[in-house]
């Protein structure tokens, strides 16, 4: 299943967001979305799953999900979004429950998104007592659990600390590498964008717009910390995002 | 600097962090009774205290017991606490359900918010004779007293405690398709479960006070009751009796809560 954007654009009151947004999100590809602070990048994430309805154009879903694809159109939030009150697996029976999915069959579920993400051990841990990395590990697992054909991730590695962020953006690679999934990735962090965009779209500052669109053709596998091919993409991308980054704080301030 | 550092006086960087994190410590509250019963003890005994101004808390004990043998404490304290269970059960069960209506849709939030503003200063007290023409004198219309008077504050609380559930998990909910009800029993409802807890804390112990209001007018047995009789014949040891029940009760009351939190709430930092 793939996905188009048409002519989006959205507003909130006055305030124009976004505008003439064209995007084709093809099935097996990381999309990242990279753009400067309030270019409405999140809005944009909502647009696209369905938990805002853009004010022009549409999200055009081309092609059936799989058919064992419970939730097509699978969310990672930047904080998690875990239930406290749950453990690690009733976090992910919760979005298994409503679909029909209890017993055995869930249990099968749980135990393979678990070992996916290497949190065998912490089954019946409750979210207070994991950190950061593990917390964000629960909620890829939660993801994976419900088969989605697409994933749409918002900053889901910022809250955390750089080293975690390695860890867990070789991991995503690796679940990747296994088995495709399609992404859209938002992120303000360059570098995560080269390593794990197959193309990245650059937003300009409010009203956003795509600015350019860059392909990084390297295999997800190949790409290492520190490659001169990617450092010199990853400055590409800075030389695009300066200007507007400037222009967009400087407006923040006049607000 | 590195080489003033021999020179310079050296002192451990003072400590100014700590503080304003509750921690248990039973046994204070404990020492803080024991220390006021025997101040009052001491006072009585050496007359510095006059037996009128207050009774002795042995004779206090005394006269607890007394009652305690006689079975008459049975004979109050089961139909105080079977009024109190039956009320606050009613006004708290239909103040969490009203309130998480409240919570949950905006027209029933815009009808019923300036209306239960408006019944919540009413002394509740004040209209005990309208619920004993309504219900009668006997059990239903103390139900009613109570159940009313814990009705409010237990909405005030459940609604807001609804309003304060982290927005973010019920659009996590959305976003995998979880169904409304669900959302709202296995988002919502336990979100809200802290504010409920605590706001229940303030509105049994407005249910004590009620129940003893309703006793005063028209109860054979109950604490009240016991508490009228002993105070308008100035009979000081028993007043004092009745009282130390209720404060007991109240107790009791809060512990059992708190148990409930133990056990409902474990999974807060
Ligand atoms: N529900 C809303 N109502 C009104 N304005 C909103 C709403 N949500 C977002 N905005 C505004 O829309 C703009 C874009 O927000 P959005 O969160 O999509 O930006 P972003 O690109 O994700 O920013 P960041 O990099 O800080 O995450 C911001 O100026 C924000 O204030
Ligand atoms: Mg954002």
């Amino acid at each position: 299943m793939d996905l188009r954007l048409e002519g989006i654009g959205h507003h909130y009151g006055d305030m124009e967001i976004m505008q003439g947004i064209d995007l084709e999100i093809p099935a097996g590809k990381i999309i990242c979305v990279v753009g400067p602070s309030g270019c409405g990048k999140s809005t944009l994430l909502r647009l696209i799953g369905g938990l805002e309805r853009p004010s022009t154009g549409r999200v055009v879903q081309v092609g059936e999900p799989p058919i064992d694809s419970i939730n097509p159109l699978t969310y990672i939030f930047q904080d998690f979004a875990l239930l406290p009150w749950r453990t690690v697996e009733g976090n992910i029976s919760l979005v298994l429950e409503d679909h029909g999915i209890r017993g055995a069959k869930a249990e099968k579920i749980i135990s393979d998104v678990l070992a996916r993400t290497k949190l065998t051990d912490f089954r019946k841990a409750l979210p207070k007592q994991l950190s950061g990395g593990m917390k964000q590990r629960v909620a890829i697992s939660r993801a994976l659990a419900v088969k989605p054909a697409v994933m749409l991730m918002d900053e889901p590695l910022s809250a955390l600390d750089s080293q975690t962020r390695e860890l867990l953006m070789d991991d995503l690679v690796g679940l990747w590498t296994r088995e495709p999934f399609t992404a859209v990735y938002v992120t303000h962090n360059l570098n995560e964008a080269v390593r794990l965009g197959h193309s990245i779209v650059v937003l300009s500052r409010r009203p956003g717009r795509i600015r350019e669109v860059v392909d990084v053709t390297m295999s997800l596998a190949d790409r290492e910390l520190g490659d001169p091919e990617l450092e010199r993409q990853q400055k590409h991308l800075w030389n695009l995002m300066r200007d507007e980054a400037v222009a967009a704080d400087k407006e923040l301030l006049n607000v | 600097m590195s080489e003033d550092a021999q020179l310079a006086t050296q002192k451990t960087v003072d400590f100014r962090g700590g503080g304003f994190a509750p921690q248990s410590k039973k046994w204070v509250g404990f020492i803080v009774f024991v220390l006021l019963i025997g101040l009052a003890e001491l006072g009585t005994r050496t007359g510095f205290i006059t037996s009128l101004t207050l009774p002795k808390p042995s004779d206090v004990f005394a006269t607890f017991v007394d009652l305690w043998q006689s079975g008459l404490l049975w004979k109050h304290l089961i139909p105080s606490v079977s009024r109190l269970v039956i009320g606050a059960a009613i006004g708290a069960s239909v103040g969490i359900g009203v309130g998480v209506l409240i919570g949950l849709f905006s027209l029933v939030r815009a009808g019923l918010v300036p209306l239960v503003a408006a019944i919540f200063p009413i002394p509740k007290i004040a209209l005990l004779p309208l619920f004993v023409i309504w219900f009668g004198i006997d059990e239903p219309s103390k139900y009613a007293l109570i159940a009313f008077g814990t009705f409010t504050p237990t909405v005030v609380a459940t609604y807001g405690a609804v309003d304060n559930v982290d927005r973010s998990l019920i659009r996590m909910g959305q976003s995998f398709s979880l169904s409304w009800f669900s959302i709202v029993t296995k988002i919502v409802l336990p979100g809200a479960m802290p504010g409920i807890l605590s706001g229940l804390r303030v509105s049994l112990a407005i249910a004590i006070i009620l129940l003893v209001a309703a006793e005063m007018l028209g109860a054979e047995y109950g604490i009240g009751a016991y508490i009228l009789e002993a105070g308008s014949l100035y009979d000081l040891e028993r007043l004092f009796v009745g009282v130390t029940i209720l404060s007991i009760l109240g107790v009791s009351v809060s512990a059992v809560i708190g148990l409930f939190e133990n056990r409902l709430l474990d999974w807060r930092t």
